[in-house]
């Protein structure tokens, strides 16, 4: 079936059996390979993309669901890695073998907009559906943090701007 | 399936972006297309002294990082160390992976925490070299001796009359020179060392978090079709027929054939490829599959069964006796305390987060691999002898691989895509579901140790027997369920027994992060803390004592390294570095000084493994309904005189502590009717953050040259848990995981 969604603030129609995956349709039809598989059962979170604005489990979510969605990807988190959890997880250097980051920086950017300054329980009730296997979590527990005062500067940087 | 119009701009230039060879990986892919870049002679302008090193007018240095890169941070590593002696500034380098090419770059794969040891030398010459060659064309430049010459950050300095030529200004001149033999080259003081030393982050860190392909699973090759491959859920049975033809009515299905295979656990075994337009498609249709197997002799097997065979092989004579110093017997008979115990640890996975995948295209006589693999070689080898196709007729690119832990030293999944790619006659790229990956791994393999050991009325151990029953058959062991005649506490008790008896499998076994070691920890590192206890002594003292008693009268036996355990010099067991690391370990994790309440104890285990020495204390809390907490982990380890890049090697610490610990928390594959149990993360626990403590890493830095760090911290971890669990509760634990253990306490 024809499906019209946005995927990155970008309109793309495709023609795939309704009960795809929106994972599958991202890395197989629209080649963004961001997001990742790792389990195929909503366990590992590797494959965390936004649903207008709300992080999903995407080989979970069908395509017959997606007419008329926005979904980000960690491609749209910022593309040239300028969003602060992508500069906060270069700047602590927290990948290994990198295989789930995407997923963990998606749920964490949805942490984020609605938490500007989580606390360490905040972030690991709202992190603990993504699994990393090779166990950075202690890392990726200081880049929130530290995201999140990339964030307030930012913030008050722009409105010092402003007020000039 | 099909798609329509709004293609994104971004990817559609991917997609076509066919630069002459056809492969469409497009210009994004860079890792996929260094061969060009490694031609020793440079182009106009450069200077290429050797396979490594790319220096260009623009000021741009490109160093290859020749091994796989898979999280253990290599691919950063390695380039550092060429840098740092080459004298470049570290934003002016760029990294290219190197292919699969053991002409030019000998040993390349990543296992037993090796490229530290192997290459710390021979990376620094190659930097030095060409560094050598720049000042040798500098002192011919300004007309000086060459030993008047200093080199820093991409610059040569002539103090004496105030010159300075920028390396940028002495290429053309230096790929003039002949290079000089690599071992003569003078090396840096390492005191000198401005990359070495100091936190790089990972050179691909950038790619990671903007979601730039970069793994095996994200190769794409034109014309490719997604294949799903079914083996028998029981090991190298066999496909007697399956129904092909409703299978390749699915939608989507291109092709469906069965694959023949061996009966090698290690090779290419039997089952069905199912190729489509996408590989959901594939796995959809894998749904509809129903084969009949031939499940093959060992079908019977269970872990239930292995249990009870140790238990009966435990009451009779041991099939061989590995070591039998002094006189056990006697020792016991007159010991002040005898303490036996029986423990045993279950298979585990790997569950790389990346399931095991390869791309594969067959054409004309010739087969090029996209491998996300620890041992390229390895696997070419093994394609090449399975497809009787000539070595030098394989390619194999090297993709970065999310997660090996020693899955990926062994090759199925590549040559199971050779085979499939080979016999569709077109490019397929094979993906594991997770369940394939569960249940087709090469495990951990269990075992079973029963344990005797005494000590005298002063509380030193004066006595010690294991008979580890484990898995093999005659003279041969399953691969890593052997045991050293070496293992530690051997050498340091004067009665000392090891025996063996073995148990026939047919379940595949292979490499877990720090094989061997990550089960035998825990069964030593907890018998001796039961030796402590009954000694009535401070488990931490205790094992300085016992690490102070090096026999000097116990035999080397036939066969044993005269340096052990762990291998030929530099690997060979230094007690003194052992006792190091615990009594800095006694003051960081305040052991004996911390009042901890009811239900909260610290542990502490030692273990050499991988030529690196780690001391670790647990700190757990109990609930009274035997729930686990670990609070903190203190991990003190020696592996030498550089931490070459300590961000790296904080985070592979504390990885591998986090590993020792899901391993312990609620790993188990179990065996029932030869096939495992376990297929998924729902059933197969890893790690999630709320379990994650702090890891408080230390590095005591010796004199020793610098060792590996993918492996070694893990295994004392998984003991100073469980010796925590007892100091909590009174309980010991004698069997993994702890999920299946009754920890309640009152």
């Amino acid at each position: 079936m024809a499906i019209t969604f946005k995927v990155n603030g970008q309109s793309h129609t495709v023609d795939v059996a309704p009960e795809m995956p929106l994972l599958w349709v991202l890395r197989d039809v629209l080649d963004l390979k961001g997001t990742k598989f790792g389990c195929g059962i909503s366990q590992c979170g590797a494959c965390t993309v936004h649903l207008n604005g709300t992080p999903i489990r995407s080989c979970q979510r069908r395509a017959s669901t997606l007419n008329g969605a926005e979904i980000t990807t960690v491609e749209g988190l910022a593309p040239d890695g300028s969003h602060a959890l992508q500069r906060a997880w270069e700047e602590l250097d927290v990948p290994q073998c990198g295989y789930c980051q995407a997923g963990q920086l998606m749920s964490a950017a949805a942490l984020l907009a609605r938490n500007p300054n989580p606390s360490d329980e905040q972030i690991d009730a709202a992190m603990n559906g993504n699994i990393c296997r090779c166990a950075t979590y202690l890392r990726i527990r200081q880049a929130i943090h530290r995201a999140a005062e990339l964030t307030a500067s930012d913030n008050h940087s722009n409105k010092s701007g402003a007020s000039r | 399936m099909t798609t329509t119009s709004t293609v994104d701009r971004r990817s559609f230039l991917r997609v076509t972006a066919i630069a002459g060879g056809g492969i469409l990986l497009g210009s994004y892919f860079k890792i996929l297309e260094p061969a060009e870049a490694l031609a020793e002679t440079g182009a106009a302008g450069e200077f290429a002294p050797n396979a490594y090193i790319r220096m260009t007018p623009d000021g741009l240095v490109t160093i290859i990082a020749k091994n796989p890169e898979l999280g253990q941070g290599v691919k950063t590593m390695l380039p550092m160390i060429i840098a740092d002696e080459l004298d470049v500034e570290w934003k002016n380098v760029r990294i290219e992976q190197a292919p699969l090419d053991t002409t030019k770059f000998q040993a390349q794969s990543a296992g037993g925490s090796t490229a530290t040891p192997t290459n710390w030398l021979p990376m620094r010459r190659v930097g030095a070299a060409a560094r050598a060659m720049l000042v040798a064309a500098a002192a011919q430049t300004l007309g000086v001796a060459e030993d008047e010459l200093t080199t820093e950050a991409g610059v040569v300095k002539h103090a004496k009359s105030n010159r300075s030529v920028a390396f940028t200004k002495l290429l053309d001149k230096a790929a003039t020179l002949t290079p000089p033999a690599l071992d003569t080259v003078k090396l840096k003081d390492p005191k000198e060392f401005r990359i070495i030393g100091s936190r790089v982050p990972g050179v691909d860190n950038h790619a990671i978090v903007t979601g730039t392909p970069l793994y095996g699973i994200d190769v794409a090759v034109p014309g490719m079709l997604y294949a799903v491959f079914q083996k028998c859920p029981v090991f190298a049975g066999k496909v007697v027929s399956a129904n092909l033809d409703e299978i390749k009515a699915q939608p989507g299905v291109r092709q469906a054939f069965v694959v023949d295979g061996g009966t090698q656990l290690t090779g290419l075994l039997s089952g069905v490829a199912i190729l489509a337009d996408t590989w959901w498609l594939a796995e959809n249709a894998r749904r509809k599959l129903q084969v009949k197997w031939d499940e093959g002799a060992t079908a019977e097997q269970s872990s239930t069964g292995f249990a009870a065979k140790a238990a009966e092989l435990w009451t009779q004579p041991p099939h061989r006796t590995l070591r039998n110093d002094g006189d056990g017997g006697a020792a016991v008979q007159g010991a002040a305390k005898v303490v036996k115990a029986e423990y045993s640890y279950p298979f585990i996975a790997h569950a790389t987060l990346e399931p095991q995948n390869c791309t594969a295209r067959f054409a004309d006589g010739k087969l090029e691999l996209w491998a996300p693999t620890q041992q390229p070689a390895g696997g070419r080898r093994l394609v090449s002898q399975t497809l009787n196709i000539p070595e030098d007729q394989i390619t194999v690119h090297l993709t970065r691989t999310g997660g090996g832990f020693g899955r990926r030293l062994n090759n199925d999944y590549m040559v199971e895509a050779a085979a499939i790619a080979k016999q569709a006659g077109v490019p397929v790229k094979l993906l594991w579901s997770r369940e394939d990956d569960v249940t087709h791994d090469f495990y951990r393999p269990g075992g079973f140790h029963s344990f005797t050991g005494a000590v005298d009325a002063s509380g030193k151990v004066i006595a010690w027997r294991d008979h580890f029953v484990t898995f093999g058959e005659g003279q041969s062991f399953a691969p890593s369920a052997q045991i050293s005649p070496s293992e530690f506490p051997a050498h340091f008790i004067p009665n000392f027994t090891l025996d063996v008896s073995l148990i026939p499998l047919g379940v595949p076994t292979g490499f877990l992060r720090a094989p061997g070691s990550n089960a035998l920890a825990f069964v030593m590192q907890s018998f001796i803390d039961e030796l402590a206890h009954a000694a009535g002594k401070d488990p931490l003292q205790f094992r300085l004592d016992l690490l102070a008693s090096e026999s000097s009268t116990a035999p080397t036996l036939a066969g044993e390294p005269a340096s052990r355990p762990g291998g030929p010099q530099p690997g060979g067991f230094d007690a003194s570095r052992a006792r190091g690391v615990l009594e800095v370990l006694r003051d960081r994790s305040g052991w004996g000084k911390t009042s901890l309440p009811a239900g909260t104890g610290m542990g502490v285990a030692f273990h050499f493994s991988h030529r690196g020495y780690f001391a670790e204390v647990v700190q757990a809390t109990v609930s009274k309904a035997g729930e686990v907490k670990v609070d903190k982990v203190w991990v003190v380890g020696d592996i030498g005189s550089q931490i070459i890049n300590p961000s790296n090697a904080e985070n592979q610490a504390q990885g591998a502590v986090l590993d020792g610990i899901a391993e312990t928390l609620g790993q188990e594959i179990t065996i029932e009717n030869g096939r495992a149990v376990q297929q998924n993360f729902n059933t197969f626990p890893l790690l999630r953050m709320r379990q994650a403590p702090p890891v408080d890493v230390h590095f005591h830095v010796t004199t020793s040259s610098p060792t590996g760090l993918g492996e070694p911290a893990l295994p004392p971890a998984v003991p100073a848990l469980c010796n925590a669990i007892f100091a909590a509760t009174g309980k010991r634990v004698r069997g993994l995981p702890l999920s299946k253990q009754d920890l309640k306490w009152t």
